[in-house]
C-alpha cells in the first residue's frame, strides 16, 4: 500500500541538462584543494578524518594492551615500572573508551549517516569538524602524556582520594581537562546526530520506515546527552579540589569520595550502552544485506534499543556493590542489571531470526558479525553472573572482571566495528577490502582474542587482582598469564593484516561495481568512487528498502528526477523534513569550507590545556580567543538571510529557505544542547543533596551564608532578565525596534546585577569554600549559574548587534528566537539554584 | 484532523512508559537511601519504605498500563498486521502504537524486578 507521494519527473532532463546541473553541484560540493584541504567541513571528508584519528589511537591503546601483557607473562617480571605500568592501564583504558569507542561511532556516523537518510550534508556540518579538531587536539594531549611519564596513573575511573590526595602530578589534571575537551566534543558531535535523524531524512522517510542505524544513532545520541554530563560535573569538581583546594571528596572536610564514584558511573555504565549499541546498528544494517531480506522483528529492535537506552541508566551502582550500600539498594541496581538483559537478547533474537529466514551469503563482514554476537553473548553471560551482588563480592577487582568487559567490548564494539569496516570500505575509497586478507585476520582475532581473555575468568576465580604491575610465581597464575599474553599477541597479528588490508596500496585493484553486497538502503547508491554531492537528487522514499523495492530507483536518483537535483545558486543545500513524516519543510543551506572551526578548536584547547598547567594568564587569553573566533563563525556563517524567501526544490515543490522556532534545525540543536546542559547542573544539585543524605551536619548548623537576601535578590533580578529577554523576541517580531533595544539591553543590565547579587550571597556571608564542602558546593551552584547567565549576555548582545547590523529582522529572527529559548533553561537554573542554596537550609 | 495526522503524533509517546520506570527506579532508591542513611541507620528496620515501593509500584504500573493500552489501540487501527512498514500515515500510527506497547511491557517487566526487592529485603543491612 501506498500513499499519494510525489513521482519522479517520467522525463530525465536532456543530456546537456544534466551535465550543467553536475558541473554546479560539483562546484557547490567541491572539496578544496591543497593546504586548504583542512578547511573542509564535508561529512565525507570530517567523517574520513575522525575515522583515521580515532583509529590511529585504537592502534596507540593497542600497543598498551601489548605493554602490559609482555610485563605480565611472566611473575616478577621487570619490564615496566610499577608507575610505568600504571601510566599505562590508565591510559589503555581511557584511549579505548574516550578516544577510540565513542569517536569510532561519531565518526562512522557522520561519514555514512547522511547518505543513508538521503540527506546532502548534516546539518552543521562546521559542528562536526569543530568536533573534529577538538578530538584530535585533545587526544594527542592526553596520549602524549606517557612519553614525557606525566600520564594519569589513577585508572580509566580516576578515584579519589587516590586521584586527589596522592597523585600529586599533572597526570590526574591531563585525564580530568584533556578528557572534559572531548567529552565537549562527543556531545557536539551527538547534537549534530541527533538533529540529522530527526530533521534531514529524505522525504517521504517516515519514522516507520528509516534505517535501523539511525533508530540506534538517535537513541545513543540521547543517551550521550545524559550521560557524559554527569561526567562533565564531576570533573568540574575533581579539578575544583586538584586546583583551587575545594574539598569535595575529602572527607576530613565534610568531603566524599563516593560522590566521585556515583557522577563516573552514572555517565560509565550508560558510556558501555554507548559504545555497544552504534555497533549493533551496523550489525542492524549489515545481517539483512547479507541475509538478502529485510530485518525480522523491525519494531522488536527499536524496543530492544530503545529500552536499553534507559534500562542502562539504572545499572551505575552494579560498580560500586562492594562499597557498603545497603542490600536494599544493591537488591534494586541488581534487578535492573538483570532486566536490561531482556531487551540486549530481543534484539540478538531478532539477528538470528533474519539469518534464519533469508538467504545468506558468505562474507568476511558477516564472520566479524557472527564473531561479535557469539563474544559479546558470552561476555553479556558472565555479566549476568557478576550483576548478582554475592558473586560481584567474589569477583570484584579481579581478572575474571577484566575478562567479562573484554568479551564485551570486543565481541560488542571492535568485532562488529571491523565487520563495518569491510562493509562500508568501498564507500570512501570505491575498493573493497581482500575476503582472502579478511578472513586470515579473522581467524587470527578470534582465535587470539579467546586465547587472550577466555583465561581471564580462571585467573580471576583463581583471586588475581586487577591493576597490578606483576604478580609473585606458584600462585597458580603463572601459565595463565603466559597463555593470556600470547593471545594478545596472535590478536595483535589479526589487527595487522587487517591494517595491512586497509593501507596497502590498491592503484592495480578494479573500482567495485555499485552497491557491491546488494543493500538496499540509500548509502548504497553511491558512485564508486562517490562524489562529493552525496546523493544526485533527494529521492522520495516509499520503502525500508528503497533499493530493493523502489522500481527505477537508481536511474530516477542519477538522472535527477527527484528533489534539488541542481545548485542553482552554487551552494550547499539540503533538505529539512518534519520529524515524524518526514515532509519537506525547508531547503537548508548549510556553510561550506573554512578555518575558523579548527581555529575555534585550538584556542578551546588552549583553555583546557594551559589550565592544566595552571597557566591561568595563557588560559584566559585563549578563552577570550576561542569566544572571539566562535562569535566570527556564527556571526558569517548562520542564519544568513537569503535573498529570496523560497525557492523551487523540484517535484512542483517550493519550500522556504529560512526558518526560525521549533521547525529549525538551529533551534533544535539548541534545545539539545540545553538539555545536556541542564544534566550537568542536575548533577551538581544531585552532589548538594547526595552531601545532605549521607552527612549529619550538611548543612552545618554554623553555617554563616549564603542566607536569604542575595540570592533572591540575584534570583529576582535574573527571572526579570528573562522576561525582558521573552519582551525583546516578542517586540523584534512585530518589528518594534525601539522596545526591542530597550527590552534586549535591559535583560542584560538586570542579568548582570543578578549575577552579582548571586555572588554576592556566598562572598558577603563569609563562605571560604576551601573550609568545608558546604560553601564550596553553594559556591559551585552560584558559580555555574553565573558563569551560564554571562553567556547569556553575550548572546543578548549578539541579538541587539545582528539587528543593528541588519543581519536579523523580524522575518529573520533566528537568533533571537534561540536565545530566548536558552533564556528558558537559565529561567530554570536560577529558579533551582536559588531554591536550593537558599531555600533548602530553612527546610534541612 | 484524522487519527492518524501528524499532529496526534509524537516521539516522546515512545518515551512515556520507559520514563515511568525510570521515576519508579528513582524514587524507590532515593526513599530506600534517604531512609537507610538519615533515619534507620546500619541494620534498621526498611519500615514504610517496602509500603512505598509498593504504593509506587501500582501507581507506576497504572501509567504503563495506560500507555500500553493506548498504544495497543493504535497497533490495531484499521485493518493491518504487522510489519508496519506501508509508506502510509495509518500504518506510521500502527508502528508507534506497536513500538509503544512493546516498550510498555518492558518497562512492566522492568518496574516489577525492581518492586521484587523490596518483596525479600526487610532491613537497611
Amino acid at each position: 500500500m501506498k500513499c499519494d507521494d510525489p513521482e519522479p519527473l517520467a522525463r530525465a532532463p536532456s543530456a546537456e541538462v544534466r551535465h550543467a546541473q553536475e558541473e554546479r553541484l560539483l562546484n557547490a560540493w567541491a572539496t578544496p584543494i591543497g593546504w586548504r584541504y583542512w578547511s573542509e567541513v564535508n561529512n565525507t571528508r570530517v567523517g574520513l578524518w575522525y575515522t583515521v584519528a580515532a583509529c590511529g589511537f585504537f592502534l596507540f591503546g593497542g600497543i598498551l594492551a601489548l605493554l602490559m601483557r609482555i610485563q605480565l607473562a611472566v611473575p616478577d617480571n621487570d619490564f615496566l615500572t610499577a608507575e610505568q605500568y600504571n601510566q599505562v592501564f590508565t591510559l589503555h583504558g581511557s584511549v579505548m573508551m574516550f578516544l577510540f569507542a565513542v569517536p569510532i561511532f561519531e565518526a562512522l556516523s557522520i561519514l555514512v549517516l547522511p547518505q543513508m537518510l538521503g540527506a546532502r550534508d548534516l546539518p552543521f556540518p562546521r559542528l562536526s569538524a569543530f568536533g573534529f579538531w577538538s578530538f584530535l587536539i585533545g587526544g594527542i594531549f592526553v596520549c602524549g602524556s606517557i612519553f614525557f611519564g606525566a600520564a594519569p596513573q589513577g585508572g580509566w575511573f580516576m578515584y579519589p582520594p587516590l586521584t586527589t590526595r596522592h597523585q600529586t602530578g599533572i597526570g590526574a589534571d591531563i585525564w580530568l581537562l584533556g578528557l572534559s575537551f572531548i567529552e565537549i566534543a562527543s556531545i557536539a558531535a551527538a547534537v549534530e546526530l541527533i538533529v540529522g535523524v530527526v530533521k534531514c531524512r529524505a522525504p517521504g522517510m517516515r519514522i516507520n520506515l528509516i534505517p535501523l542505524y539511525s533508530w540506534y544513532i538517535l537513541v545513543v545520541g540521547g543517551m550521550i546527552l545524559f550521560a557524559f554530563p554527569p561526567l562533565i560535573a564531576g570533573d568540574l569538581l575533581m579539578e575544583m579540589e586538584r586546583a583551587f583546594d575545594w574539598p569535595f571528596f575529602d572527607p576530613a572536610r565534610g568531603g566524599d569520595p563516593l560522590l566521585w564514584q556515583h557522577l563516573f558511573w552514572i555517565f560509565g555504565h550508560p558510556e558501555v550502552y554507548i559504545v555497544f549499541l552504534p555497533s549493533v546498528a551496523l550489525m542492524a544494517m549489515i545481517v539483512p544485506t547479507f541475509a538478502r531480506t529485510p530485518m525480522a522483528g523491525y519494531s522488536w529492535v527499536v524496543l530492544a534499543a530503545v529500552g536499553t537506552g534507559f534500562l542502562s541508566f539504572g545499572l551505575w551502582v552494579h560498580h560500586m556493590f562492594t562499597t557498603g550500600l545497603p542490600g536494599i539498594s544493591i537488591g534494586i541496581f541488581s534487578a535492573a542489571s538483570q532486566a536490561v538483559a531482556i531487551p540486549t537478547g530481543i534484539q540478538i533474537f531478532c539477528f538470528l531470526a533474519t539469518l534464519m529466514i533469508g538467504r545468506v551469503t558468505r562474507s568476511v563482514c558477516l564472520l566479524f558479525a557472527f564473531a561479535g554476537l557469539a563474544t559479546f553473548v558470552l561476555g553479556g553471560l558472565t555479566g549476568v553472573m557478576v550483576a548478582v551482588a554475592p558473586f560481584d563480592f567474589q569477583a570484584h577487582d579481579t581478572y575474571f572482571v577484566v575478562g567479562h568487559l573484554h568479551y564485551v567490548l570486543v565481541g560488542g564494539t571492535i568485532f562488529p566495528i571491523v565487520a563495518g569496516f569491510y562493509y562500508f570500505f568501498p564507500l570512501v575509497g570505491g575498493k573493497k577490502l581482500s575476503e582472502r586478507l579478511g578472513r586470515v585476520a579473522f581467524w587470527l582475532m578470534l582465535v587470539g582474542f579467546n586465547v587472550a581473555f577466555l583465561p581471564m575468568h580462571w585467573t580471576g576465580l583463581l583471586g588475581m587482582p586487577r591493576r597490578v604491575f606483576t604478580y609473585p610465581a606458584n600462585l597458580g597464575f603463572d601459565t595463565l598469564n603466559m597463555n593470556s599474553t600470547f593471545g594478545a599477541f596472535v590478536l595483535a597479528a589479526g589487527f595487522l593484516v587487517f591494517v595491512w588490508d586497509v593501507v596497502r596500496p590498491k592503484k592495480g585493484q578494479v573500482m567495485s561495481e555499485r552497491n557491491p553486497w546488494g543493500g538496499g538502503t540509500l548509502e548504497w547508491l553511491s558512485e564508486m568512487p562517490g562524489q562529493p554531492w552525496g546523493v544526485r537528487s533527494i529521492p522520495e522514499i516509499d520503502s525500508r528498502y528503497p533499493l530493493w523495492d523502489q522500481p527505477n530507483f537508481v536511474r530516477d536518483v542519477d538522472e535527477g528526477r527527484f528533489y534539488m537535483p541542481d545548485a542553482e545558486e552554487g551552494l550547499r543545500e539540503t533538505l529539512v523534513t518534519t520529524s515524524i513524516d518526514a515532509r519537506p519543510i525547508q531547503c537548508l543551506r548549510v556553510p561550506g569550507p573554512t578555518f575558523l572551526t579548527l581555529y575555534a578548536a585550538v584556542f578551546t584547547g588552549g583553555v583546557f590545556i594551559f589550565s592544566t598547567y595552571h597557566w591561568w594568564t595563557a588560559a584566559t587569553v585563549s578563552g577570550v580567543l576561542a569566544l572571539g573566533t566562535i562569535i566570527i563563525w556564527l556571526w558569517t556563517g548562520t542564519a544568513w538571510i537569503p535573498e529570496k524567501n523560497e525557492k523551487d526544490v523540484g517535484l512542483g515543490l517550493t519550500l522556504p529557505i529560512y526558518v526560525s522556532g521549533p521547525d529549525a534545525v538551529g533551534w533544535w540543536a539548541m534545545f539539545i544542547t540545553m538539555l545536556g546542559d541542564m544534566t550537568a547542573f542536575m548533577s551538581l544539585v544531585f552532589g548538594y543533596f547526595f552531601y545532605w543524605t549521607i552527612h549529619e551536619d550538611f548543612p552545618p548548623e554554623d553555617a554563616t551564608g549564603p542566607g536569604l537576601l542575595w540570592p533572591l535578590t540575584g534570583g529576582s533580578l535574573l527571572l526579570g532578565a528573562w522576561w525582558m529577554t521573552l519582551c525583546a523576541r516578542r517586540w523584534n517580531k512585530q518589528d518594534r525596534p525601539a522596545a526591542f533595544y530597550f527590552a534586549i539591553v535591559s535583560a542584560a543590565v538586570l542579568s548582570s546585577l543578578g549575577s552579582m547579587a548571586l555572588i554576592c550571597g556566598p562572598s558577603t556571608t563569609g563562605l571560604d569554600p576551601t573550609s568545608h564542602v558546604y560553601p564550596a558546593t553553594v559556591w559551585i551552584l552560584a558559580g555555574w549559574t553565573v558563569f551560564h547567565v554571562t553567556l547569556g549576555i553575550i548572546m543578548q548582545l549578539y541579538c541587539a548587534a545582528r539587528r543593528l547590523a541588519g543581519r536579523m529582522t523580524c522575518r529573520y529572527d533566528a537568533d533571537m528566537v534561540n536565545v530566548a529559548l536558552y533564556w528558558h533553561f537559565m529561567a530554570l537554573t536560577v529558579f533551582i539554584t536559588v531554591a536550593v542554596i537558599a531555600g533548602f537550609p530553612l527546610v534541612a | 484532523m484524522t487519527k492518524t495526522s501528524t499532529s496526534r503524533e509524537s516521539l516522546w509517546m515512545l518515551t512515556i512508559a520507559p520514563t515511568i520506570w525510570a521515576l519508579h527506579f528513582l524514587v524507590s532508591y532515593v526513599t530506600a537511601a534517604v531512609w537507610c542513611a538519615k533515619y534507620a541507620g546500619d541494620g534498621g528496620s526498611l519500615g514504610g519504605v517496602r509500603i512505598a515501593i509498593a504504593v509506587y509500584t501500582v501507581t507506576a504500573l497504572i501509567g504503563i498500563a495506560i500507555t500500553g493500552w493506548v498504544g495497543y489501540r493504535r497497533h490495531t487501527f484499521g485493518a493491518s498486521s504487522l510489519p508496519h512498514d506501508a509508506d502510509t500515515p495509518e500504518d506510521r500510527h500502527r508502528f508507534m502504537g506497536f513500538a509503544t506497547l512493546l516498550l510498555s511491557g518492558l518497562s512492566a517487566v522492568a518496574t516489577l524486578f525492581v518492586a521484587s526487592v523490596a518483596v525479600f529485603i526487610e532491613n537497611c543491612d
